[in-house]
């Protein structure tokens, strides 16, 4: 059962963990292309005219027509799409009209400040949804399950955006403990990922991490309340559902000790559920971000887009669904990759 | 006793359900009644600048807003906009994707792998970037509003549909009634209703939320619905510069959106538990 | 008497359990008793749903949510297992004195983690205390041998599903031997397993339990199992034991009408199988007295009203009825 790989025992579980990634590898791609096709034909073949929203409002005729000939979209379609297929491979995603520079250019810039957001508000979701998770399902039916449930429920239903802005009013206007906005209020620390914290902790600048967490809080917590009712409400399920299970039943009559059940043997398995939920989350957070970043003024690829929304700076706004896309699929990818190895029996598909 | 009488019984002792489900029908009566319980129906139209920006009060139930107007009888009516928005756009998700879901589980070739590729393509974006990209190509306005959200929810369906008909086209039983001579298309198509139904029913009711929040985000990023349509996230923008004077003008729509979302999830958890035969308490 | 020779490992006595269901409450076990001495193999023989399960599972107390258990004894090694704390018991009884072979392999081991990981655990709280890692290794790689998996260091390193259902049957073998009990629960372990694997898994678990002086409870509902492994024979039904006798003379003679009706009902050569008139009783609101007796052929008013005692019909041969056939 062991094969030799150039003097590397390899086992063969590890041999399907990897074949399986690969396979996943090659195919998204063609969800990818399709994506770009799909973009393709929202912005070139929906619109009445193409060239005019490119363009913006404040184009004239003469603008406009130029426009048109210089991104041949007088040409026929399947040339256009030729030619914008050859234009994405050269990251090449037109110019903003707000900033004037490329769009791609803006992007890189922008999205170190929406990743720092999305992920401490995917941490914060795990950290907190993970365990109540866990404890409302091992207290079942008691007053704190209920309580989470009713909590979790709630959840879901309140708009991000409002939320945001609720406790903006709270905690910032009237009680005044948070900032107003903004990413940070002293000077960035030296940029060595774009990460604001992780930058701050990597340079020992304190004052920066202070600043910078201050001002992260209400953001991420906010951005975080959905998906932590999702995983909440997941984990919840999930225990339970693996608590049933025939080799749990196993591991009580033969004495394992409780802790090591619940926390090694049940856990694992429990957890299936909420990592497959954590890529469809990651969605939701890049969705929610657009409005969270216009609320607190937080200069990601969400108040880009918001941006380039009041300006009709359409070339920004298909980069930025782009990107999210490309993103997003890459993110679910990697989830998948993942699971293989808290799930050994996924790589057998 | 008949299946629908033991079925509404079962409903309303489930209190999820059921508290969602009265949510829901008042959300139904306030909009369609919305221009006899408004105190102020003009409203929705005329603005009254000397009285703008006041708090709650007994004249003002929810306060007025930046242009002196009632924010209780603007909520009242948003409430018809939004469920306008939210019953077509589902509607229409579910009549495009049952369908394809239908067509994708029966058959098993090119066609089947290219709509389920499509759906896929369709939820590799995350839903709202997606319905704000449809809403700016189209121009905002409610009607693109309605057709993006419909465009984005489809493949829900599709994938529920699909699971379904595939498994049940795989079951001995069809290959029996196919031996005896009924059309397998038919067959299929009238059994695997029934059973899809329960979860395209709780899909429906689920999405109904999803979709009253992505509307009321787009209304709030402007690329939907547009002042002075009372739309419940357009006013949440209005009301962000007077902050955090005029709270109310922020709070009240918020809340109703809260309100209408969680009974709609209410109504959709509820209706699962019940109607899903899986879940099952007790000694098996 | 009958087991004056041998002592006493286990002593079930009037063990009533109920499950509180949706459905209402079914009464699983009524007075059940049962005996196993040290070394010897027991058989629990029923149909589906007789209660041999749940037996067991009492013995042990791991009764799925909305069992209780209502009243009985319990009696291990002197101690009633019902009274012992939760911690004691979990410590050195499950597990360790009294081990579990469970129904079906496949699902009774966790999927996520590698064999070796879940038998190593076994060893380490459920061993001997004092042995260290390498001894502990060591006797597991023994153990392996000795269920006949080829290999066994490689072996440890893959995930249940790539395994056989035989192969993991002696995987739970092993677990189940490997702390040293004096009980071994098998609960069904051929049940799940091909005819030919079948043969081989009986002979094995028969060559490491004999001589070794442990005692096994042997869950079954297929007679032709018991009669090969069991030296002594309980049989059940609805809830209720009927029947206590050594394994031949059971099979030979059986005077318990349920038990008769049960061994005719076994395939004869002309290929005709008989069924016994009547169904299981729902548990929900089980028969009054003896819970066969709307399916016997022997029974009267009396046993409607009266759940007859445990009595001698033969040299060590126990039957609860009033009117024993043969």
């Amino acid at each position: 059962m062991y094969r030799s790989r150039g003097g590397f025992f390899v086992p063969k579980m590890t041999r399907k963990i990897l074949s399986y990634a690969f396979k996943r590898l090659v195919f998204a791609v063609p969800t990818i292309l399709g994506l770009l096709v799909l973009t393709f034909f929202i912005s070139r073949v929906i619109p009445a005219d193409p060239a005019a929203l490119v363009a913006g409002e404040m184009a004239t005729p003469g603008q406009i027509e130029a426009l048109r000939k210089q991104y041949s979209f007088d040409k026929p379609l399947y040339v256009q799409l030729g030619l914008y297929l050859g234009q994405l491979l050269r990251c090449d995603l037109g110019k903003s009209l707000y900033s004037g520079r490329r769009v791609f250019r803006d992007l890189i810039d922008r999205f170190p400040a929406t990743l720092e957001l999305t992920i401490v508000a995917m941490l914060v979701s795990i950290l907190a949804g993970v365990p109540l998770g866990i404890v409302a399902a091992l207290k079942r039916n008691s007053l704190l399950d209920h309580v989470l449930r009713g909590f979790t429920v709630g959840g879901l239903a309140i708009a991000t955006f409002w939320l945001g802005i609720m406790l903006q009013l709270l905690f910032s206007m009237w009680l005044g403990v948070t900032p107003l906005g903004g990413r940070i209020g002293v000077s960035p620390p030296k940029f060595i990922t774009g990460l604001y914290i992780l930058d701050a902790v990597l340079t020992l600048n304190g004052t920066a991490l202070l600043s910078a967490i201050q001002h992260i809080t209400l953001p991420a917590i906010t951005l975080a309340f959905a998906s932590f009712a999702t995983i909440t409400r997941f984990t919840r399920s999930g225990v339970l559902d693996v608590m049933q299970r025939d080799f749990i039943l196993y591991e009580r009559a033969m004495g394992l000790p409780p802790r090591l059940i619940v926390y090694k043997y049940l856990l694992r398995n429990a957890m299936i559920s909420t990592v497959t939920q954590i890529g469809l989350l990651f969605g939701l957070l890049l969705a929610g971000a657009i409005v969270i970043e216009m609320v607190f003024d937080w200069p990601g690829l969400g108040l880009y887009a918001f941006q380039s929304i009041i300006l009709s700076d359409y070339q920004a706004i298909l980069g930025v669904t782009l990107w999210a896309g490309v993103v997003y699929v890459t993110v679910n990818l990697m989830v998948d990759i993942a699971l293989t190895f808290i799930d050994p029996r996924k790589a057998e598909i | 006793m008949s299946g629908l009488r033991l079925a509404w019984i079962k409903f309303s002792r489930d209190r999820l359900a059921f508290s969602g489900f009265l949510i829901i029908l008042s959300l139904i009566l306030v909009a369609v009644f919305a221009g006899v319980l408004a105190p102020y129906p003009e409203d929705t139209f005329s603005i009254h600048p000397a009285a703008r920006l006041q708090p709650p009060s007994l004249t003002h139930f929810l306060g007025t807003d930046s242009m002196g107007r009632d924010i209780f009888s603007r909520l009242l009516f948003g409430a018809r906009v939004t469920l306008i928005i939210s019953i077509i756009a589902v509607g229409t998700s579910l009549l495009i994707g049952v369908p394809l879901g239908l067509i994708a589980g029966y058959s098993e070739n090119w066609l089947s792998e290219l709509i389920m590729r499509i759906a896929d393509i369709f939820l590799s974006i995350p839903q709202i970037i997606l319905a704000i990209l449809l809403a700016q190509s189209l121009g905002p306005s409610i009607p693109n509003v309605i057709l993006a959200l419909s465009i984005t929810y489809w493949p829900w369906f599709t994938r529920i549909v699909f699971a379904e008909t595939r498994s049940l086209k795989q079951t001995v039983f069809i290959e029996a009634t196919e031996a005896l001579g009924a059309n397998p298309l038919r067959t299929t198509v009238l059994h695997v209703l029934p059973n899809v139904s329960s979860s395209i029913i709780v899909r429906s009711s689920i999405g109904m939320g999803f979709t009253i929040l992505t509307a009321a985000v787009l209304g709030f990023l402007g690329v939907g619905a547009q002042p002075p349509t009372p739309e419940w996230g357009v006013t949440i923008a209005e009301s962000r510069q007077y902050l955090p004077d005029a709270w109310w003008y922020a709070t009240f729509p918020g809340l109703a959106i809260f309100f209408v979302v969680m009974g709609f999830n209410m109504l959709g958890d509820g209706l699962r538990d019940i109607l899903d035969p899986r879940i099952r308490r007790g000694f098996e | 008497m009958n087991q004056n020779q041998k002592e006493t490992l286990l002593s079930v006595s009037c063990l009533t359990v109920h499950f509180y269901t949706d459905r209402g409450v079914v009464k699983a076990l009524d007075r059940a008793e049962l005996n196993v001495s040290r070394g010897e193999v027991v058989g629990l023989i029923g149909e589906s749903g007789c209660g041999k399960t749940t037996l067991a599972r009492s013995v042990l107390r791991v009764l799925p949510p909305g069992g209780r258990i209502i009243d009985g004894t319990v009696l291990f090694t002197g101690k009633d297992l019902l009274k012992v704390k939760e911690n004691d018991l979990n410590t050195s009884v499950r597990g360790k004195a009294i081990t579990l072979i469970p129904q079906d392999p496949f699902n009774s081991f966790n999927p996520v983690f590698p064999v070796g990981t879940q038998i190593k655990d076994i060893m380490k709280w459920k061993g001997n205390a004092q042995d260290g890692k390498e001894i502990r290794e060591k006797r597991i790689l023994e153990m392996l041998e000795q269920v006949q998996i080829p290999s066994p260091r490689d072996q440890l390193k893959k995930y249940p599903h790539q395994f056989s259902g035989g192969q993991r049957q002696r995987f739970m073998i092993a677990m189940a031997l490997l702390p040293g009990p004096s009980l071994v629960i098998a609960d069904e372990p051929t049940t799940a397993l091909d005819v030919t694997v079948e043969a081989q898994i009986l002979q094995l678990m028969a060559s490491l339990v004999l001589g070794r002086g442990i005692s096994v409870l042997f869950i079954t509902h297929d007679l032709g199992v018991a009669s090969q492994i069991c030296e002594r024979v309980v049989v059940m039904y609805a809830g209720q034991d009927m029947e206590d006798a050594p394994a031949d003379s059971l099979f030979s003679n059986p005077r318990h009408p349920y038990t008769r009706e049960l061994l005719e009902s076994l395939p004869n050569p002309e290929g005709s199988i008989k069924d016994i008139p009547g169904e299981v009783p729902s548990l929900v609101r089980p028969p009054e007295g003896c819970r066969f007796h709307p399916r016997c052929s022997q029974a009267t008013d009396h046993c409607s009203r009266q759940r007859p005692e445990k009595a001698a019909v033969a040299a060590d041969h126990w039957v609860r009825c009033f009117h024993p056939v043969g």
